[in-house]
């Protein structure tokens, strides 16, 4: 076992725990915690797959965009005294059932499929081919993306934003 | 070396974990983080593919799935911001007035 194996089930461990601990915690600040590391054992691993430049996105984007926005989320919907997430009872039978069918299928593609043997060439950099590759065969869904994100950004404030007396 | 199997199967169990969230948890905010958690695992395991092929396209897939993901995260919390004024709560099982 040399060390990259270790550091695949350091973080593979790490991942899978805290996100049970976003799951299964009562408290909805320890959850929001729980994430961050969550999304740190994901970049971690990206870097192991060698996707330096993404494993930076997700690390800028993820911690330092969505985490934050669900900070801000947990910090306006919540009181500081009440933080306690409440666990469904009457939809526990229901969600084991849907849970443990996909879980059962993913379980039976996982052990069925014949994974290819063959490991992988570690790339170069991967700045410079993504970067490519989104100029020239992607450049549409980019431009998309960059749309979509203004339309989002633009929605938001509407759909939060305190609604004024409206003048006659 | 680590098999792809074992990347997958890591990526299956965030999967996992992530639906148990959103089907049993009440809290549209914990919730939300259960959602990107399955989104995480997606990424992971299109990173692993693409990996394992030597294929970076991938890895752009993975781009665009991150561009969306932080649009629904400022629209659905600013989704759960409004409900929250409207109704006092973020229980989704107290905000039922959609339902028929």
């Amino acid at each position: 076992m040399n060390w990259y194996d270790i550091l695949f089930y350091a973080f593979a461990l790490i991942t899978v725990v805290s996100a049970a601990g976003v799951v299964l915690s009562r408290n909805i600040v320890y959850a929001a915690f729980s994430l961050l590391f969550t999304f740190f054992g994901v970049a971690a691993l990206y870097v192991l797959l060698s996707a330096d430049f993404l494993a930076i996105t997700q690390i800028l984007l993820y911690v330092g965009g969505v985490l934050v926005l669900i900070v801000f989320g947990v910090m306006l919907t919540n009181r500081a005294n009440k933080v306690e997430v409440k666990h469904g009872g009457l939809t526990l039978a229901p969600a084991v059932l849907v849970a443990g069918v996909i879980a059962g299928t993913l379980i039976g593609v996982l052990t069925t499929t014949k994974w290819p043997a063959a490991s992988f060439e570690p790339y170069e950099e991967t700045a410079r081919p993504l970067g490519a590759l989104l100029m020239t065969q992607f450049v549409l869904p980019f431009e998309l993306a960059s749309v979509l994100l203004l339309v989002a950004l633009v929605g938001a404030v509407i759909i939060a934003r305190r609604e004024k007396a409206r003048r006659v | 070396m680590i098999p792809l199997g074992y990347y997958i199967a890591l990526s299956a169990a965030l999967f996992i974990v992530g639906v148990v969230g959103v089907l049993t948890l009440r809290n549209a905010i914990v919730i939300f983080m259960s959602v990107e958690l399955m989104l995480n695992s997606a990424n992971l395991a299109l990173i692993a593919f693409s990996a394992y092929s030597g294929d970076a396209a991938g890895q752009i897939l993975v781009f665009f799935v991150i561009a969306v993901a932080a649009a629904e995260s400022a629209v659905g919390l600013a989704i759960i911001i409004a409900l929250f004024r409207n109704k006092l709560t973020v229980n989704i099982d107290e905000v039922n007035v959609l339902k028929w």
